[in-house]
């Protein structure tokens, strides 16, 4: 009990100093591409920016609008930071740590059902923008709320759908199963890493990603040249500090479920010459290597590509991204249905059936696979 | 007509082929000329810590120069009053009495010289009417003030100090008049 308190204490720490750093990074990423220096005047190399940037915010004036609406303009920023901080608590941030005898799980709860409650928890997050632009009397407010929920709705439909062939190749719900069974590298012939069988069913979680983060080129919710700022046009001091600290919790996040479920979490080339709790370590460490790798590609995609017209992006959320993963679904459904036999008249051949099937999309075949898609 | 620059390009209306409509290379290639940038060298200057340097023509303060002795070269002719179209420039004429040849080269000097710099608009005319090589811009930069009144400069700002001397060499060849 104590041990899984600290954990929350922890990741919750931890989960806020890495988005404080997150908006450093960005500044960072963002001038080195555009050849410049960035932040660099508070501590050495600009370190302690993110405290003189927080510190700022704490000690604004906390303003609100006259005609806002008292108690939705306060709950606002509260949901959306409430809910970009409760996803992490079903990532598996690591194998388990072995110490004074006790096994404790680098988790805070190995939910059967984690990435159901992440997508439940990211859609319950619209309503924090939603709520706050609407409390906010502004139309430029509303119009980045409502920009923000349809952007999400439409863009979860298919990051369900990508989420759904994941699930229905590892057949759990539960991250770390789905992060256990891309074990090591390279296994029975194939990677195991789950980008490697499911190449479009990954391009499709990401940008769908990218778009339920509001990150460039799908940031139409805040653009600054549009709506000045949209959703938080009217926000202030920290309350303003919590809508931009839960965008940068949620992109942590999404990129800490992109890393889990495509690239084998903590799962590394090797990982088997290792045991106990230098695997521990090192797979957490790897973990976050992982999700700093695509924070990073988050960022340079922002700064490299300019921002979606709407209708592009209605089209290519409804249009393209639903189909593509529908179809994929399809194929691995089929593939799967293949290899577990279900079209081989004589149930005695599935075993034959299993050995000879070449692996269009590289779906695992081994015996505990089988058991496991036998019980979905 | 042939166009002289060759610029110009025939807008054509080609439909995409289905790899320009993935968009995928693009916007990888794309992300490789940002990443490109990422390990060019930065074209920041500390500012503070380090000056970016000034192209020698460039027109900031002015100076009002001292000869090889230390006299003052301005004889108040009012020229550069004149030609100033800002007509930042203004100034008061005073004979010059006995026992002060060393301060000032001619009979006749500015006892005061006032150049407005929010009036100035730094085009450098007043340096080519001076006949006597008495006023230059410099590679000096105004600071901003808080009151207007600090940006009138007089001749406790204008005249350079006797030790200091104001070093316009690189903006124009001739610092001398002919004596």
């Amino acid at each position: 009990m104590i041990i899984k308190l600290i954990i929350v204490v922890v990741l919750f720490a931890v989960t806020l100093g890495i988005a404080a750093y997150l908006t450093l990074m960005e500044r960072k990423v963002a001038a080195w591409m555009q050849d410049r220096i960035g932040p660099d005047r508070a501590g050495p190399f600009g370190l302690l920016q993110p405290l003189a940037d927080g510190g700022k915010m704490f000690f604004k004036e906390d303003f609100r609008p006259t005609n806002a609406d008292k108690w939705l303009f306060i709950i606002g920023p509260g949901i959306a930071m409430f809910t970009s901080l409760i996803t992490g608590a079903v990532i598996p941030w690591g194998p388990d740590l072995k110490l004074f005898g006790e096994t404790i799980s680098l988790q805070v709860a190995d939910v059967n059902i984690g990435i159901l409650f992440i997508m439940g928890a990211v859609s319950i997050g619209v309503y924090g923008i939603m709520i706050g632009g609407w409390a906010s009397n502004n139309k430029f407010a509303l119009f980045g709320a409502i920009r923000a929920s349809s952007q999400m709705i439409s863009y979860e439909l298919a990051m369900g759908v990508s989420v759904i062939t994941i699930v229905l190749m590892t057949g759990s719900l539960s991250i770390r199963e789905i992060v256990d069974q891309q074990h090591g590298f390279w296994q029975d012939g194939w990677f195991s890493w789950n980008v490697f069988k499911q190449p479009i069913c990954f391009v499709v979680f990401l940008i769908t990603a990218l778009a339920e983060c509001n990150r460039a080129p799908f940031d139409l919710p805040e653009c600054e040249s549009e709506l000045i700022g949209g959703y938080h046009t009217e926000y202030g001091a920290m309350k303003l500090g919590f809508f931009l600290f839960a965008e940068y919790v949620n992109m942590f996040i999404s990129c800490a479920v992109i890393s889990a479920l495509f690239f084998g979490g903590y799962n590394f080339p090797g990982m088997d010459y290792f045991s106990g709790n230098t695997l521990a370590i090192l797979g957490t460490l790897v973990f976050f290597a992982k999700t700093f790798f695509f924070i990073f590609v988050f960022m340079w995609i922002r700064w490299t590509l300019p921002r979606f017209r709407y209708d592009q992006l209605m089209h290519i959320g409804w249009k393209k991204m639903i189909p593509i993963a529908l179809i994929n679904l399809l194929i691995t459904g089929v593939v799967i249905a293949y290899t577990e036999g279900w079209f081989s008249k004589d149930k005695s051949n599935e075993s034959a059936s299993n050995a000879k099937i070449e692996q269009p999309l590289g779906v695992n075949t081994s015996p505990e696979k089988t058991k496991t898609g036998n019980s979905l | 007509m042939e166009s002289l620059s060759n610029r110009k390009k025939v807008v054509s209306n080609k439909k995409m082929t289905f790899m320009e409509k993935m968009y995928f290379p693009a916007i990888w290639s794309g992300m490789m000329i940002t990443l490109k940038h990422v390990f060019k060298k930065h074209n920041t200057v500390k500012y503070p810590e380090v000056k970016r340097e000034f192209a020698p023509v460039y027109r900031g303060q002015h100076v009002l120069k001292r000869d090889e002795e230390g006299r003052e070269n301005c004889t108040a002719c009012g020229l550069c009053a004149v030609a100033c179209p800002a007509e930042a420039i203004t100034m008061t004429s005073e004979e010059r009495k006995k026992g002060e040849e060393h301060l000032y080269r001619e009979e006749k000097y500015a006892s005061t010289y006032e150049i407005n710099m929010l009036r100035c608009i730094f085009c450098g005319l007043c340096e080519e009417a001076c006949p006597k090589e008495a006023i230059f811009l410099t590679d000096r930069i105004v600071p901003t003030y808080f009151e207007r009144n600090d940006f009138i400069y007089g001749k406790d700002k204008l005249v350079e100090p006797v030790d200091q001397r104001v070093d316009i060499s690189k903006r124009q060849l001739t610092g001398k008049r002919p004596a």
